[in-house]
């Protein structure tokens, strides 16, 4: 099913689209405005740009960060691994559960998990991974992806959830947030204290220190990182930074333009695994790092969508996201960066319609922490798509006939003149018309407005009666003449 | 000052008294204008899908088109910024068409643009009776950052009264291919901004682009509101709302 169809079930969802109209009135957008406000639009502007020139400074010598990385990582007693795909990443982490026989591994929010089906990588191999954030909770309950990167359930109301808990955990239904958080929390702390193996994403790795950093609000991360024996922090090699200094310029941008928080509940360092004098820490930690494409956007025009630091700000402001959520995209990310990242990962047939699916209206881009050009890019994805011949030749055909004519000025004029004189007819008294011909897509929710004049502007202006021109004078026929 | 008038196609084929307000405005304001017979596209169709040919060559007609004129005046943010923001881009790899195409974009303003920045002589003297709400087309606002432009000129209107709706600054859902590509989805955002205009009760919605205002414009007649005018700015300013 592609993005149009799922759209569509999107659109006729009611329940989905008061979540929807909920998560819009109260959600991210108007709390990023505000901490951008206090924090003075200006300064957030400057900041914006050290954020950019940070992560292009990153990227640019993206080996030698990620080697440094390692370096200092391996120094303080971590392991670091390299996963060229998806599919190795997994198998790395397979492995590391078989060496430390792990039975259940809980784990805090991961993208890198999704976009390589940890859980079900890990269930295949008789592990049961727990998802502790609650919105992932939720959604490994209910079997379906997250619909947002930061608000992975927000596509479910609360009334679904309770659903939901009641008939996994057997207990009777609760109405309030609250309670059900609690039931939750409960049910949770079982894991917690069990498990053999936590397994992290990492929002930001530290080359000069070796360490991983994740942002989070609900405090599960903490306990995923230092409870079980084993720790594995499995991420994006494009996520290194070179100092921490960078990554307090870049965690002021996160938090503010993904919650609207001036810093998120949780910051958490996590360098090597426990030493000689900490009470606590895992016994072993490990880096799986996966590039799984990303290589493959160095240096390439799609290079500046890997400074994406993941804060959901583009789908926030994305009013196609907002009509649609997140699961008609179809893939692991969703909104204006998944119309860039899910062609660029997967390949770009298999996702002809994703860099359609915007109005390239700039929202997202003015929201970008690092000033990533998403409608650029998008722009750029369909120029390749016609480059390599993947659009429907109808649609190559209408563009290079359009462009044919309008460089054929008196061709031009002759066919506009009869459309809007057969537009003007077909618009009839009120000058709507309900059903355009080749453009039924239009006419689905809206009419067209015909031809106010069943004349072309040239046409009016070439045949308006020339008064003695006086410099800066009013023609005095032009306004008449409508 | 010999100032050029693109009026854009949309202008040309759906609303030409909006091209006639932007032709009064100028003259108001002292300047002479010329309006090039054979101008037609900016190309904005071609390059927003992909294809940089048919753009190219619809962009290297304008710039000739337009050689003439110290300046160059549309009644549309989008065109505006399709030559403003993109018109480099396309000529990325020309450089003898890259500097003609940089000598319009410095030449090149958007019409509410151009009659606050550079007229010196005032143009508007229109009055209007009514309220009415401005909508921000996005390209003109997000490409070259036209937004208190028409809202300064709008207050200068006797009898209007401005009232700002809820998300002004948010994508009607029009897009150009997008609204016949994914007409659904375009509706609905385009029923989110009507609701909003409604909302305001205001008589008519202000707006600097004919994609959005044919795709409000359709919108609110389907809906069944056939009160609520959408007016573009230049007919406001010029007071020729009545055509």
């Amino acid at each position: 099913m592609h993005f149009k169809a799922r759209s569509s079930v999107a659109l006729a969802d009611a329940t989905l689209q008061a979540n929807l109209r909920k998560f819009q009135s109260t959600g991210f957008t108007a709390l990023r405005a505000k901490a951008v406000a206090e924090f003075g639009p200006e300064l957030f502007e400057a900041l914006r740009g050290e954020g950019a020139a940070i992560r292009d400074r990153s990227l640019a010598h993206l080996d030698a960060w990620l080697e440094r990385f390692e370096a200092e990582a391996v120094r303080r007693g971590a392991t670091v691994l390299f996963a060229e795909t998806r599919a190795e990443a997994c198998e790395l982490l397979i492995d590391i559960c078989r060496r430390h026989g792990v039975r259940k591994a809980i784990k805090s929010k991961s993208m890198l998990s999704e976009e390589a089906g940890v859980n079900e990588a890990l269930a295949a191999n008789g592990i049961t991974p727990i998802e502790t954030d609650l919105g992932e909770y939720i959604l490994q309950l209910a079997g379906e992806p997250p619909s947002h990167i930061i608000a992975p359930a927000l596509h479910k109301s609360k009334e679904e959830v309770a659903v939901l808990f009641e008939a996994h955990h057997h207990a009777p239904r609760k109405d309030d947030i609250p309670r059900m958080t609690r039931e939750a929390r409960e049910v949770l702390r079982e894991h917690f204290l069990s498990a053999d193996l936590g397994i992290s994403g990492g929002n930001f790795l530290i080359a000069e220190t070796g360490s991983g950093v994740i942002v989070t609000n609900e405090g599960n991360g903490r306990m995923v990182t230092t409870l079980p024996r084993v720790h594995v922090c499995i991420t994006g090699i494009e996520k290194v930074l070179p100092t921490l200094e960078d990554f307090s310029t870049l965690l002021r941008l996160l938090t503010r333009s993904a919650t609207g928080q001036s810093i998120s509940n949780y910051v958490s360092l996590f360098t090597g695994p426990r030493g000689r004098q900490d009470r606590d820490g895992p016994e072993h930690m490990v880096f799986i790092l996966v590039d799984a494409g990303r290589t493959s956007l160095v240096g390439g025009d799609m290079q500046e969508m890997l400074r994406c630091i993941r804060c959901g700000a583009c789908m926030n402001h994305c009013p196609v996201y907002r009509a649609v959520g997140g699961h008609s995209y179809g893939w692991v990310y969703p909104g204006p960066m998944g119309a860039v990242l899910t062609p660029s990962y997967m390949g770009l047939a298999n996702a002809l319609d994703l860099p359609h699916a915007a109005t390239l209206c700039g929202a997202c881009s003015v929201a970008c922490p690092v000033k990533i050009p998403l409608p650029e890019l998008l722009r750029k994805l369909r120029e390749k798509q016609v480059d390599r011949g993947l659009r429907p030749r109808s649609e190559r055909a209408a563009i290079r006939l359009w462009s044919w004519t309008a460089r054929r000025p008196r061709l031009y004029a002759l066919a506009t003149a009869i459309a809007v004189r057969l537009l003007r007819i077909l618009g009839g008294r009120d000058g709507m018309i309900s059903m355009l011909p080749f453009g039924g897509e239009w006419t689905r929710g809206r009419f067209f407005p015909a031809p106010k004049s069943g004349r072309t502007f040239r046409s009016l202006y070439a045949s308006r009666p020339k008064p003695a021109r006086n410099r800066g004078q009013t023609t005095v026929f032009s306004s008449k003449q409508q | 000052m010999r100032v050029g008038l693109f009026v854009t196609c949309l202008v040309d084929l759906m609303r030409p008294s909006i091209g006639f307000a932007a032709l009064k405005l100028l003259e108001n304001a002292g300047y002479e204008v010329t309006v090039p017979a054979m101008q037609t596209c900016c190309g904005q169709p071609g390059w927003n899908s992909g294809d940089r040919e048919a753009a190219r060559a619809l962009a290297e007609r304008l710039i000739a088109q337009f050689e003439e004129c110290r300046y160059v005046v549309v009644p549309s943010g989008s065109c505006a910024g399709m030559i403003r923001a993109h018109f480099p881009e396309v000529f990325e790899d020309e450089p003898a068409m890259l500097a003609k195409a940089r000598g319009l974009v410095a030449r090149t303003y958007e019409l509410t643009e151009f009659l606050t920045r550079m007229a010196k002589r005032a143009s508007v003297s229109a009055s209007f009776d009514g309220t009415v709400t401005y909508h921000d087309s996005c390209s003109g606002l997000r490409e070259i950052g036209v937004k208190v432009q028409p809202r300064q000129l709008l207050a200068k209107v006797a009898g209007l009264k401005l009232v700002e709706m809820e998300e002004c600054e948010t994508c009607c859902g029009f897009g150009g291919t997008f609204s016949i590509k994914y007409g659904e989805i375009s509706s609905a955002m385009a029923e989110k901004k009507c609701a909003n205009i409604e909302a305001t009760g205001a008589q008519a919605v202000v707006l600097g682009d004919l994609g959005c205002m044919l795709n409000i414009e359709g919108r609110l007649r389907r809906r069944g509101d056939v009160k609520t005018r959408v007016l573009h700015v230049a007919e406001v300013l010029a007071g020729t709302t009545e055509g």
